[in-house]
C-alpha cells in the first residue's frame, strides 16, 4: 500500500483542503462558518502530518496529529463560547454588523 | 485498486469542502463539513493511520461538529432579511472574488513548495519498514512513555478550555 500511493497525492490533497478552508474563512460572513473553515484548515494540516509519518516506525507524525486534534477541539470550544457572547451582545453573528468596538 | 479508492475519497472530501464554501445555508455547510471529516478519516486510513482516523471521527464529527450545530441553533436570526442598498450585490461579489483569489494564491504557493521540495528522499530509505497490523499498541506505548508530558499537558489544556468556556457562557445575573 505504501508504494502505490506516492506522498505527493497526500500533499496535494492537503494543499487543496487548506486553500478551501482559507477561502471559507475569508469569504464567509457568518462567524460559525468561519469556525468551520478554521477546523477544515487544521484537518488539512493534520493530513499532511499523518502522510509524512507513513514510513516512520516511531509514528511521530501520528502522535503530533493526535495532539493537533486535541488542541483543535479545545480551541473550537472556546471560540464558540466567544461567538455566543458576541451574539448575546450584538444580537447577530453576521460579521459585517459586528463592527463597533464601543459599547 | 488502492489508487481508485484514494481518488474516490479525495473527490468526495474536496467536493464536500467546496459545498461548505459555496453554500448559502449555514446548516448545509455544517452537513457538508461532516462529510468532509468522514472523507478525511478515510484518507487517514489510506495513509496508514487507523487510530488517528477513528479519533478524528470521534472528536471532530462527534464533538466539534455537534458543538457547531448547537452554535448555529443558538445564534439564529429571527428572520433572514436581505440587506438593501444599491451596491450590496457588487460588494458581495467583489469580496467573494478577492477571497477566492487569496485562496488560489495560497494554493499556488503550497503547490510550488511541494513540487520543489525533494520529499522523495524523506521517505525513501531512511526508515526500515515496520509491518504492523494496527498502530494502536505502538501509539499507546508512546503516549505512556515518550509522550507522557504532552499527554498530561493536553489534559491541563482541556481543563483550562472547559473552565474558560463555562465561565464565558455564564448567564449574567442581576448586576
Amino acid at each position: 500500500m505504501n508504494a502505490e500511493l506516492p506522498l505527493s497525492y497526500f500533499l496535494l490533497a492537503s494543499a487543496v483542503l487548506f486553500s478551501l478552508g482559507l477561502g471559507v474563512v475569508v469569504v464567509k460572513r457568518n462567524a460559525i462558518v468561519v469556525l468551520m473553515g478554521v477546523e477544515l484548515m487544521l484537518s488539512a494540516a493534520n493530513l499532511n502530518l499523518v502522510a509524512f509519518s507513513r514510513h516512520d516506525p516511531a509514528l511521530q507524525g501520528q502522535l503530533f496529529g493526535l495532539f493537533v486534534i486535541v488542541v483543535a477541539a479545545a480551541e473550537a470550544v472556546v471560540a464558540l463560547a466567544i461567538v455566543l457572547l458576541v451574539y448575546r451582545h450584538f444580537r447577530t453573528v453576521h460579521l459585517d454588523e459586528v463592527s463597533k468596538l464601543k459599547h | 485498486m488502492i489508487q481508485a479508492a484514494f481518488l474516490f475519497f479525495l473527490l468526495f472530501t474536496i467536493g464536500s469542502a467546496v459545498v461548505v464554501l459555496v453554500s448559502r445555508n449555514v446548516l448545509y455547510s455544517a452537513y457538508s463539513l461532516l462529510l468532509t471529516f468522514l472523507g478525511l478519516a478515510a484518507l487517514y486510513v489510506l495513509a496508514g493511520a487507523d487510530f488517528v482516523a477513528v479519533t478524528q471521527i470521534l472528536v471532530y464529527v462527534g464533538g466539534v461538529l455537534v458543538l457547531l450545530v448547537f452554535g448555529v441553533m443558538l445564534t439564529r436570526k429571527p428572520d433572514a432579511e436581505r440587506r438593501s442598498g444599491p451596491n450590496v450585490i457588487r460588494t458581495e461579489h467583489v469580496r467573494t472574488g478577492v477571497g477566492l483569489l487569496v485562496a488560489g494564491g495560497v494554493f499556488a504557493l503550497l503547490f510550488t513548495a511541494f513540487q520543489k521540495g525533494a520529499f522523495i528522499r524523506a521517505e525513501a530509505e531512511h526508515f526500515e519498514p515496520v509491518d504492523r497490523l494496527t498502530t494502536v499498541p505502538d501509539l499507546g506505548i508512546q503516549l505512556m512513555t515518550g509522550y507522557a508530558l504532552p499527554f498530561e499537558v493536553a489534559g491541563v489544556l482541556l481543563l483550562a478550555a472547559l473552565i474558560g468556556a463555562a465561565y464565558l457562557s455564564k448567564v449574567e445575573s442581576e448586576k
